[in-house]
């Protein structure tokens, strides 16, 4: 094969078959993918198809009960994130990974200042210069379209879509390799919603991001992702290239899902 | 899913379409099974321009959705010259056919799916950029496109979103004739274009001829077809006979193709 | 050691001068007032501390004769490790005139029966509230802290559950984080006291409210260092010697107070002074806020 000679042939994150119930109820089965580094993956589907128990699956928020989650740590050596000690894991989701949470008040600390909030995880790898500090979570806010001037504003001083973007910030700032998103665009404004969703298109182009996406609005999912999974019942039910997937959906679910977007 | 082609004659082919069959199942509307392609077969060598013909409804535009990997097709190969050797789209794993899409084929849709807020210019340049050309050299070669398709220069900065029918075509002509993709796909490209432009996308299209492109399109409009194609393809609508036919056909096909 | 207060010029409780306290403690209450199940279980708890210096151990504090906030914690563990030839010192925000300090001595003369001092180098323990003395103390000696809030990281996080993995993580990211919000709200690094210092290298503890100034002291102190906290139910501890570091940033570096006066009363330079409203014209004096010091350095000018 044409690819033999190229070392990057490794998924970042290789998922196989996972599971996870609660009680009973299966949340997700027999869940396996391979998210390849620069890779959008957007998973969809309706509310308690699994979709956000697999995200919290596979960014180690949450046990699975069954099946492999393996992340190509930067030394070149994939491991399975459940047999990492906590310090690994938690080290990991500080720096190697970003979360973006729905509610970006779950994602940023509301007390402390923009900038305290950017700051957060260079102290965690060690910067210990105030100055350089400071700076560097200007330029973010700069990069993410908040003013930098406000730097010290705490973040309930900020509009929803704003905060949005400081939670990105906050992630951004260690370039990470992964970022985990769920429903990053949900409850905003349809314009705010635009906006975020451009500069997410653009920031996940320049640093070359890997991301995970967990939306239930296939417009999101068109715009951001290169792969969609559709998840119906805790199964995945349909995988393809997103176009594919979106225009020539092939389960009666996912051509539910999709016909049933009002046109504009 | 690469096959080296040996044969020296076959070295300039650069799409290769075997027993394409292409069905949709409407399972919203009681599972209705409708049958656009079936048996298409379509090779097309470097320089060659291909005009797809046949009746509205026979499935042209389905069979460039397909070699684009839009369209999942139930059974065939579609094989794509990429990077010298000749790769299946069907079947193929999403990076790879992104990977293709990236540096091979190049697809003008009828229309363009506009992306909120980003400057025209941005978005001419973006493929460009994707495949690592410094950003300035590609937002010259941008420009020089906008400038060649006509868009004033004050809508260059602009969001495509708010531009007419036409401009937004002509935006989404530039934002694939930037890259120079050994492979075309073209659905009506000139649909809504006025006569000047219209003949400016026919220069287009014979440059791209000239470099050695092999294009693949749907031109309703006589005179552009005329212009620009080397052959004609005809797409038929199927009839029920040949749905058996291609089952049987194609199990041989698939092993063929994995191995 | 009476004639001793008396001589300092201090206001000395009656229990000190009357000749009740010779009687021996009070026959009601078991020594120091705490059963001596419930010692040997601070105690251990103690030495976990000592053991692992500037770990919380949790601990079963008791209820004491006293409201949170009074000191309970820092009592209890004077109570567990006072003997009767102990020679105790009790201060409040270095004084050992006020209401807590009083009341906390009279509660140990009582229950106990031990020597009490004002003279910080007589004393065999010294429980504070928000001051380390200013003269240097000894190896023979045990400074034992009331503490109101003993987590350090509760500012910024506040599950309990969350705190104590940051802990046994060593993941202290959060603190600088707070600084970091005090430099970009004031401009320096404005925690003046509780100022949080990583002890022997490892845990992140907070001082209690000692003023920021008394932080060197607590770095290689010959002294036993012991925190109570009694209505968090937490102990923990620096033992002697132990290296104590403040945080800081490479551009803003720790620093102490500094006045630009010296104390009124002694004329000294170099000690924690507190400013006194002397009236309603806007006076104010500043003074020594260890007073046992202010004395000595008074009388030696004299």
């Amino acid at each position: 094969m044409s690819n033999h000679d190229q070392p990057l042939e490794q998924p970042l994150l290789r998922v196989t078959d996972l599971a996870k119930s609660y009680g009973g109820h299966a949340a997700c089965r027999e869940v396996s993918f391979d998210l390849w580094p620069g890779e959008i993956l957007a998973v969809v589907g309706e509310s308690g198809s699994g979709k956000t128990t697999l995200l919290k699956c596979i960014s180690a928020q949450l046990a699975c009960d069954d099946g492999r989650i393996e992340y190509l740590m930067r030394d070149g050596v994939m491991r399975d994130i459940h047999s990492l000690s906590e310090a690994e894991r938690r080290f990991l989701m500080r720096t190697d990974w970003g979360f973006v949470h729905q509610n970006p008040r779950e994602g940023l600390r509301m007390r402390v200042s923009a900038g305290a909030n950017i700051a957060e995880r260079m102290i965690a790898v060690g910067a210990r210069n105030y100055g350089k500090i400071r700076g560097t979570a200007e330029d973010w806010m700069d990069q993410v379209e908040l003013d930098p001037a406000r730097v010290d504003h705490q973040p309930n001083t900020f509009s929803g879509g704003m905060q949005q973007r400081l939670q990105i910030a906050r992630n951004l700032v260690t370039h990470p390799r992964l970022m985990f998103m769920d429903e990053p665009t949900g409850g905003l404004d349809v314009s705010v919603q635009a906006r975020l969703l451009d500069l997410l298109r653009s920031l996940v182009t320049k640093m070359q991001l890997s991301a995970v996406l967990v939306t239930h609005d296939l417009a999101v999912a068109r715009l951001l992702s290169h792969r969609i999974m559709v998840m119906q019942g805790g199964e995945v039910i349909e995988t393809g290239l997103t176009d594919q997937v979106l225009d020539d959906p092939q389960h009666p679910y996912s051509q539910m899902l999709v016909s049933s977007i009002l046109p504009v | 899913m690469t096959e080296n082609m040996t044969s020296s004659d076959l070295a300039t082919q650069m799409i290769q379409v075997r027993n394409l069959h292409k069905s949709f199942t409407l399972h919203t509307q009681g599972g209705i099974e409708l049958s656009v392609l079936s048996s298409t077969d379509l090779s097309v060598s470097t320089g060659e321009c291909v005009a797809l013909m046949g009746p509205s409804g026979a499935g042209k535009s389905t069979v460039l959705r397909c070699l684009y990997g839009n369209y999942l097709p139930q059974a065939g190969a579609i094989l794509i010259r990429h990077k010298g050797h000749m790769i299946n789209l069907v079947g193929a794993e999403p990076r790879n056919v992104l990977a293709i899409r990236r540096e091979t084929l190049g697809y003008v849709s009828q229309f363009l799916r506009v992306i909120p807020r980003i400057p025209a210019i941005d978005l001419i340049c973006e493929p460009l950029v994707t495949l690592g050309i410094d950003p300035k050299a590609a937002r010259e070669k941008a420009a020089e496109l906008l400038t060649r398709l006509r868009i004033p220069e004050r809508h260059w900065a602009l969001a495509p979103a708010t531009f007419s029918g036409g401009e937004q075509q002509r935006i989404n002509i530039a934002r694939t004739m930037v890259v120079d993709y050994p492979v075309l796909l073209l659905d009506e490209p000139t649909a809504s274009l006025d006569a000047e432009n219209r003949h400016t996308v026919i220069d287009l299209i014979l440059e791209a001829r000239d470099r050695g492109a092999a294009i693949v399109g749907i031109f309703h409009d006589e005179e552009v077809r005329d212009a620009v194609c080397s052959a004609q393809h005809h797409v038929a609508v199927p009839s029920a006979q040949d749905g058996t036919q291609m089952n049987e056909m194609n199990s041989g096909d698939k092993q063929d193709l994995a191995g | 050691m009476t004639q001793a207060a008396q001589n300092a010029g201090m206001q000395v409780d009656q229990s000190d001068v009357t000749g009740e306290a010779k009687a021996g403690p009070d026959p009601h209450y078991n020594f120091a007032y705490l059963d001596e199940q419930t010692k040997r279980m601070i105690r251990r708890a103690i030495l976990k501390g000592v053991a692992i210096p500037g770990y919380q151990v949790p601990f079963a504090s008791r209820e004491m004769p006293m409201p949170y906030g009074w000191g309970t914690g820092g009592v209890q563990v004077t109570a567990s490790i006072i003997g009767p030839d102990d020679v105790l010192k009790v201060i409040d925000q270095g004084a050992d005139d006020t209401t807590n300090a009083v009341s906390i001595r009279q509660f140990f003369v009582r229950t106990t029966d031990v020597e009490t001092t004002t003279h910080t180098e007589e004393a065999s323990i010294i429980q504070t509230r928000h001051r380390i003395p200013e003269q240097n103390l000894s190896e023979d000696q045990i400074l034992v802290y009331q503490v109101p809030i003993p987590e350090p990281l509760r500012f910024l996080e506040p599950r309990e559950s969350e705190t104590r993995k940051m802990h046994a993580l060593g993941e202290y990211g959060l603190m600088h984080v707070k600084l970091y919000e005090d430099i970009a709200t004031h401009g320096h690094i404005a925690t003046t006291y509780a100022y949080p210092v990583k002890v022997n290298g490892h845990y992140i503890m907070d001082p209690s409210p000692t003023p920021k100034f008394d932080n060197p002291k607590m770095h290689r102190m010959p002294a036993l260092q012991l925190f109570g906290a009694g209505r968090e139910k937490r102990i923990y501890a620096i033992p002697p010697h132990t290296a104590v570091y403040s945080l800081d940033f490479e551009d803003h570096p720790f620093e102490v107070q500094q006045w630009e006066q010296s104390c009124e009363i002694c004329g000294a330079g170099d000690t924690f002074l507190d400013e006194v409203v002397t009236d309603d014209q806007g006076g104010r004096m500043f003074v020594c806020s260890d007073s046992d010091h202010c004395n000595r350095h008074q009388e030696a000018a004299e």
